[in-house]
């Protein structure tokens, strides 16, 4: 790995036209997509806050339906930016060579990974806004903080797709991204308080919990949701952004490497 | 050349211990259209990729348009356009979405692409299909519309790699005529191929590249002039190996058994065609010598791996 491969991330506005782009590749599939941005959560929220709703009244203070929905927003925003990042922008960088047409034009690689980034946080932000959209149609929240969570969404797609992006770095084929949702994806859906309370694990486990990005999503998640502004909002906030700047940073220096060669 | 539009100087790149690149000089003057021949593995797309500044040399200097490469590639990629090797074209897109988008990289404004799209696709000879989705398309048609999306920036300069790599004749044919409308604009086209006639047709001047360095260099008259006897003669035959080496020496200047040919290299081919008429089971063949021959003696017969 060569010294340059190291240099600090240089970001302009060119990434724009690269967005517009990917924007224009969603419009023509929008409708399968939002669907797919709606349901996937949908499913968890109504087939498990039904079901285990009905034999667990309470958690954390309220419904396991209102519980459970701040987990969903989280974890689903995760999903849609893992998905982004990963498959998505496997196929563009590898198999359709989008990357490389891009980069024979003024751009250079710090732009097209960080529109990469900003383009699978705003879809991460529409599949946010729709759960929210759902929440307050079912009358589980109506308290205006549960729109934060709207941004929070946003958060946590840049976070997991700066993540996922390293992954999509150092993959040789499509096969390897089933490492990354088995070994990060998955632990983190069921570690992070997104189904129960963290405080239910054991102790080394609440530890290891609180290293991981998704925990503090949700620490912002459920208060917002029940209408209560998050202790420590600005330490989560920092955690997610941290995560976000690690991911993108090292990705870049991935991507660098792997396209010089 | 002191006006050049390209140039290069002392140019390396290494992958690992390798010199995949090992001191390459060029400059390419405006207007030109410069061909860099060479065999698979040769260093030709490593090339052109450092002389866009898309990878950084181990050593050596590049010039873009009056811009230091890669210092200011981002600003001398503005004017500049790329055909590459395969086809990168966005498949969800239509024929005019294809440019659209292109255009915007380049930060140009929505109704200045918008206004260039109509000449673009006459160029290509693309205008009935502009609502047609990519993998509709044929192999020409998405050369075709790969070296439109090229030329959306009207750039100064062309890099085309193996711009008709894999088209039947009558595409490749549309190709070279649109190339050779663009030198006759002006626009300067660095051009990579393995078609030595595409090279004789198209270029003003080559350079036969091989093992990362530049072994040759010259129009394609002066590249046959100095480097190869004026005529071949290729004789075939069961019998060819054993004629040769009784009589191939005798007659040509230089000859070599490829198989069940022997080509032979000479100034004057008459006495060899006397002959050659005279031998029962051998056929032959007797034309000027042509880049091809130029290519083989520099480089080669033996087979490269890719």
């Amino acid at each position: 790995m060569a010294a340059h491969h190291f240099a600090p991330p240089r970001l302009s506005l060119r990434f724009y036209p690269i967005w517009r782009r990917h924007l224009l590749v969603w419009k023509k599939v929008a409708t399968s997509s939002v669907i797919g941005h709606i349901a996937d959560p949908m499913i968890y929220l109504l087939g498990l806050g039904y079901g285990l709703g009905s034999l667990l009244p309470q958690m954390g203070g309220t419904s396991y339906m209102v519980f459970l929905a701040a987990g969903t927003v989280c974890y689903s925003t995760m999903n849609s930016a893992s998905f982004e990042a990963l498959y998505s922008g496997f196929a563009r960088m590898h198999e359709q060579r989008t990357w490389e047409a891009i980069l024979n034009t003024p751009i250079t690689l710090d732009d097209v990974v960080l529109s990469e980034i900003l383009w699978a946080a705003s879809k991460s932000l529409l599949s946010g806004a729709a759960v929210v959209g759902v929440v307050w149609a079912l009358g589980l929240s109506h308290s205006p903080l549960s729109l934060g969570l709207v941004p929070l969404a946003f958060l946590v797609g840049l976070c997991f797709a700066a993540l996922g992006l390293i992954t999509t770095a150092l993959a040789p084929s499509y096969d390897f991204f089933m490492y990354y949702f088995t070994l990060v994806i998955t632990p983190m859906m069921l570690l992070c308080g997104v189904f129960f309370p963290v405080a239910q694990l054991p102790e080394t486990l609440q530890a290891f919990a609180q290293l991981l990005p998704l925990t503090h999503a949700v620490n912002i998640a459920r208060p917002l949701m029940n209408g209560v502004l998050p202790t420590q909002l600005w330490l989560h906030v920092a955690v997610l952004l941290g995560y976000t700047l690690f991911g993108f940073y090292v990705s870049l220096v991935l991507f660098r490497r792997r396209l010089s060669q | 050349m002191s006006d050049a539009v390209l140039s290069a100087h002392g140019l390396r790149k290494f992958y690992g211990a390798q010199a995949v690149v090992d001191g390459v000089d060029l400059a390419i003057g405006r207007g030109e259209c410069f061909g860099l021949l060479g065999p698979n593995g040769a260093g030709k797309t490593t090339t052109l990729r450092l002389l866009l500044g898309l990878i950084e040399p181990d050593a050596g200097e590049v010039r873009l348009l009056g811009l230091p490469v890669p210092q200011a590639a981002r600003a001398a990629r503005i004017r500049v356009g790329v055909v590459p090797q395969m086809d990168n074209l966005d498949p969800d897109f239509t024929v005019e979405e294809n440019l659209l988008v292109y255009g915007r990289y380049f930060g140009m404004a929505e109704h200045d692409i918008r206004a260039r799209i109509p000449a673009l696709l006459d160029f290509a000879s693309l205008a009935h299909k502009k609502d047609a989705k990519v993998p509709t398309l044929s192999g020409g048609m998405k050369r075709r519309l790969t070296l439109a999306r090229a030329l959306v920036n009207d750039p100064d300069v062309i890099f085309l790699d193996e711009p008709t790599t894999g088209l039947d004749p009558q595409a490749r044919h549309l190709i070279w005529q649109r190339l050779r409308e663009l030198t006759q604009q002006g626009k300067t086209l660095l051009l990579t191929t393995h078609f030595m006639d595409e090279a004789e047709r198209l270029c003003h001047r080559l350079a036969v590249m091989d093992r990362g360095r530049i072994i040759s260099e010259g129009s394609p008259h002066e590249m046959i002039a100095h480097n190869i006897e004026p005529q071949v003669v290729e004789v075939f035959g069961e019998e060819v190996a054993a004629w040769a080496q009784r009589h191939a020496a005798h007659y040509a200047s230089r000859f070599e058994v490829s198989g069940e040919t022997a080509f032979c290299y000479v100034v004057d081919a008459q006495p060899l065609l006397q002959h050659l008429q005279q031998q029962q089971g051998l056929r032959y063949l007797h034309r000027p010598a042509n880049l091809e021959d130029v290519f083989l003696k520099l480089t080669g017969r033996e087979m490269r791996e890719d």
